[in-house]
């Protein structure tokens, strides 16, 4: 284990803890026996939502850090696949027609949305294995995705559904149990495993697709790899936690000058930078003194915004 | 049939036919030039050489075996290409960028130490020692270049593909190149270049195939090749030939025919 991975590790676990402890009631380490009442706070309301920030944090973070170096371009993020918009719209589906209701429908609603946008990738530009024609597509199924989200929000039936949408595409991790967890776990820890094979190849086309093909590499089958890991792990976020933008974004430059810049190098570092962030972040929105709780989703974005842009001044600045 | 053999090789881009029946055949431990003016598809040749095209007909083989139909890593072990241009596209040190030649050779373990004996003589073969921990955006155009020539030698092929190595190099660092690539056929590899000077293919090759209009115009010896004869059917100009004191040929191109 590198120095890098071991110092994220050790931030992880500190962020975990501070993340139990944290929130409107703040609930000190010796109330945890079971003797105690809030220990109830600490077990079914806590420990599932520090579970699961770590859990989706891991996973925006990995999908990051697999689509910039499968894309070769730093400014990538989960969200340009198109992926993390058709996942939302299948929520807000559900939301639309009241499914939600049912605890299981929603993901699964998200899932199918994931699903279907990656099909539809695959179809577009799948088997030519362009960059461009893959960028474009997913820009492309973004942009429809999110103006039937408007459509679905301007027809909600009811204020309430148009304000549980709205809400909705604000990630939050309020009010999460373990049924959450049960879902993204498995989703992310599939994902994560398609993402660790993909090392080798992401390394190899640092050099160009030429060189890539000329090393052994098989670039169609690296693409598939790519678009099933990206879409399990933002499907499995979004169906979790809703949408939380920035974080696949940021996470891979923050952990380059500790990991290397090889691509494979910023994988696991990516993932556990991600559990931190997040987790961070969370703890943060709940012990923020505010009425009511500050989203997730716009705290990253508030952060993730700004970053994006210092990010677009200095490699303009690079550029001839 | 042994060495790197092209047999009747076809290719068309669309309509248009790069490849229009080439063959050729390549030595171990000798250097050949692929020379002829743009389009003639030198690059394509190069391609299908390297197995990353399939010809529309024709054959390449390795040694009687068809490079497209190796498995991958077993041809990216063999031949080792040299893609055009220098686009590193992130800003890795010196060493792991060289390591990444490795990569068809290496288990799951990650680097043995079989791999770091290899880098350290590509390293050491392209006196890029001196840049090991550097990052490649920090490099200069003649580092880059013999960085990344490191990076195909690290990978130990017996076969070297290199698309336009000189391009955007300085005199001397052409020269730096060149004297690598000889010493690479010089240890047993056999070595294919796609070149534009006339005089640096006088310079550096045992054998010179030269290509127009998706065709082989001459091949053999670069003193045969070399001459004005199939000079001006390739590119149709007028060629002065003269002679160094190392006894290599000179070429003046002097006008268009």
């Amino acid at each position: 284990m590198t120095r890098s991975t071991l110092l994220l590790l050790l931030g992880c676990t500190g962020a975990a803890a501070l993340s139990l402890l944290s929130g409107k009631v703040w609930v000190p380490f010796d109330a945890w026996s079971a003797a105690d009442p809030r220990s109830l706070i600490i077990l079914e309301l806590r420990l599932p939502r520090t579970v699961l920030a770590l859990v989706v944090g891991a996973a925006l973070g990995l999908g990051g850090a697999v689509m910039q170096g499968f894309l070769r371009n730093p400014l990538a993020d989960p969200g340009l696949f198109g992926v993390s918009a058709g996942a939302a719209f299948g929520a807000v589906c559900a939301l639309f027609f009241g499914y939600a209701a049912q605890a299981w429908l929603l993901p699964a609603f998200a899932l199918a949305g994931a699903a279907a946008t990656v099909a539809l990738l695959a179809l577009v530009a799948g088997r030519s294995g362009s960059l461009v024609l893959f960028t474009l597509a997913g820009l492309i199924v973004t942009s429809v995705a999110g103006s039937l989200t408007a459509l679905a929000i301007s027809l909600a039936p009811t204020p309430f559904v148009s304000s549980a949408i709205l809400s909705w595409l604000n990630g939050a991790l309020t009010d999460r149990s373990w049924a959450d967890v049960e879902l993204a776990l498995p989703l992310t820890a599939f994902g994560a495993l398609l993402a660790a094979r993909t090392g080798p190849g992401l390394d190899a086309l640092a050099l160009g697709e030429d060189a890539a093909r000329s090393l052994g590499i098989d670039l169609g089958r690296l693409q598939r790899m790519v678009v099933a890991a990206t879409a399990l792990l933002v499907a499995a976020a979004v169906a979790s936690a809703g949408v939380i933008g920035f974080v696949g974004l940021m996470v891979p430059h923050l952990v380059r000058p500790l990991a290397g810049h090889r691509p494979s190098a910023v994988l696991w570092p990516s993932a556990l930078g991600g559990a931190l962030l997040l987790t961070v972040a969370d703890s943060l929105v709940r012990a923020l003194p505010t009425v009511t709780e500050l989203r997730l989703g716009i705290l990253l974005s508030l952060v993730g915004g700004p970053f994006f842009l210092v990010l677009l001044f200095r490699l303009r600045r690079r550029l001839p | 049939m042994s060495g790197l053999v092209a047999t009747d090789l076809h290719l068309a881009h669309g309509s248009r036919p790069a490849l229009d029946g080439v063959s050729a055949r390549f030595g171990r431990g000798r250097v050949t030039a692929l020379l002829g003016p743009n389009g003639a598809g030198k690059s394509s040749l190069l391609a299908l050489l390297a197995g990353l095209l399939a010809p529309d007909a024709g054959t390449v083989t390795l040694d009687g075996v068809a490079v497209t139909a190796m498995p991958p890593r077993d041809r990216a072990r063999a031949i080792g290409l040299l893609p055009q241009g220098q686009v590193v596209h992130w800003n890795m040190d010196v060493a792991t960028l060289v390591g990444l030649g490795r990569l068809p050779h290496r288990g799951r373990g990650g680097a043995d130490a079989a791999d770091r004996a290899a880098v350290a003589r590509a390293i050491a073969a392209t006196d890029t020692g001196g840049l090991a921990s550097r990052g490649v955006d920090t490099l200069s155009g003649g580092e880059r270049a013999r960085v990344l020539l490191a990076r195909v030698l690290a990978g130990e092929p017996d076969w070297l593909l290199a698309d336009e190595p000189l391009a955007s190099l300085d005199p001397a660092h052409q020269l730096d190149i060149l004297a690598r690539l000889r010493d690479v056929a010089g240890e047993g590899a056999g070595v294919v270049i796609v070149l534009h000077d006339l005089n640096h293919a006088a310079r550096v090759a045992d054998d010179v195939l030269l290509l127009a209009h998706g065709r082989v115009v001459a091949a053999g010896p670069t003193e045969a090749v070399l001459a004005p004869g199939p000079l001006a059917q390739a590119f149709g100009i007028q060629v002065e030939r003269a002679r160094g004191e190392d006894g290599r040929p000179w070429l003046l191109p002097t006008g268009r025919l």
